[in-house]
């Protein structure tokens, strides 16, 4: 099961401010554990940003983006209300969703 | 000659729809590529100008290898995806954004850097690509246990 979302989007100066955190352990596969046994891979793959549906953003990822990722993005304009939604999907198949209106 | 051709018809679309799921997929030579100009050649990058257009804040040292936090932010016209490598990382390309319509060339993330390295951050805008380059010194390293 996925760890929980958070995110936030305030209107900016003429854009708005995205600020989204995902619970993710984004094992790297180099990592030991207590036994002395390599953990293996685990990490987010993909990312997408919609604006009421639309796609904005679409980001690829390695393994190298630390665990638990924090992103800030900026959006052009918006209108309070305006429905953003963050998704991501991982090497395993996980994926995991959040969405906020705008406010 | 009816199989041939089918044959040939399934080639031909094969090797039109695989560029494009790659666009959309995960870049996996990219990503599993071991150095930095490896990965740039599997993005399809090359002759990436130097641009003060592209702005990266970055710690000039870092004490946690483990959380480096990148800021990037492009005024390039017409700029379309934002890519960042990291050449000592033991896999260096670290992620590339494409933004569409409606988004602004902006991204701010936390990296894992491995040890003292050069980090890369890269602009397409109309095909041509820019590049920014700053080091990043690590006192603890980030990849390991």
């Amino acid at each position: 099961m996925p760890g929980p979302m958070k995110m936030r989007a305030t209107l900016g100066q003429g854009f708005t401010d995205v600020r989204v955190l995902m619970t993710h352990p984004m094992e790297t596969g180099q990592r030991k554990d207590s036994e002395g046994k390599l953990v293996p891979m685990h990490f987010i793959q993909n990312l997408t940003v919609k604006v009421n549906g639309k796609p904005v953003i679409e980001a690829q990822t390695s393994q190298a983006i630390s665990r638990n990722p924090v992103f800030s993005f900026r959006l052009k304009g918006g209108t309070k209300g305006d429905k953003i939604e963050v998704s991501w999907v991982d090497n395993e198949g996980e994926s995991n969703r959040t969405e906020v209106a705008l406010a | 000659m009816n199989s041939i051709r089918r044959a040939l018809v399934a080639v031909f679309v094969l090797g039109l729809v695989r560029p494009l799921a790659a666009l959309a997929a995960w870049n996996k030579e990219a990503f599993s590529a071991k150095s930095a100009g490896d990965a740039l050649k599997n993005l399809g990058i090359a002759n990436a100008q130097p641009s003060k257009d592209l702005t990266v804040e970055i710690p000039e040292i870092a004490e946690n290898g483990a959380v480096v936090p990148i800021e990037i932010s492009s005024t390039i016209p017409g700029t379309t995806a934002l890519i960042v490598v990291i050449d000592k990382n033991p896999f260096p390309l670290i992620t590339r954004f494409d933004f569409k319509e409606g988004a602004l060339p902006f991204v701010k993330l936390n990296a894992k850097v491995g040890e003292t390295s050069d980090v890369r951050v890269l602009a397409e805008a109309a095909g041509k690509y820019y590049v920014t380059t700053r080091e990043v010194k690590v006192t603890i390293g980030g990849c390991g246990g």
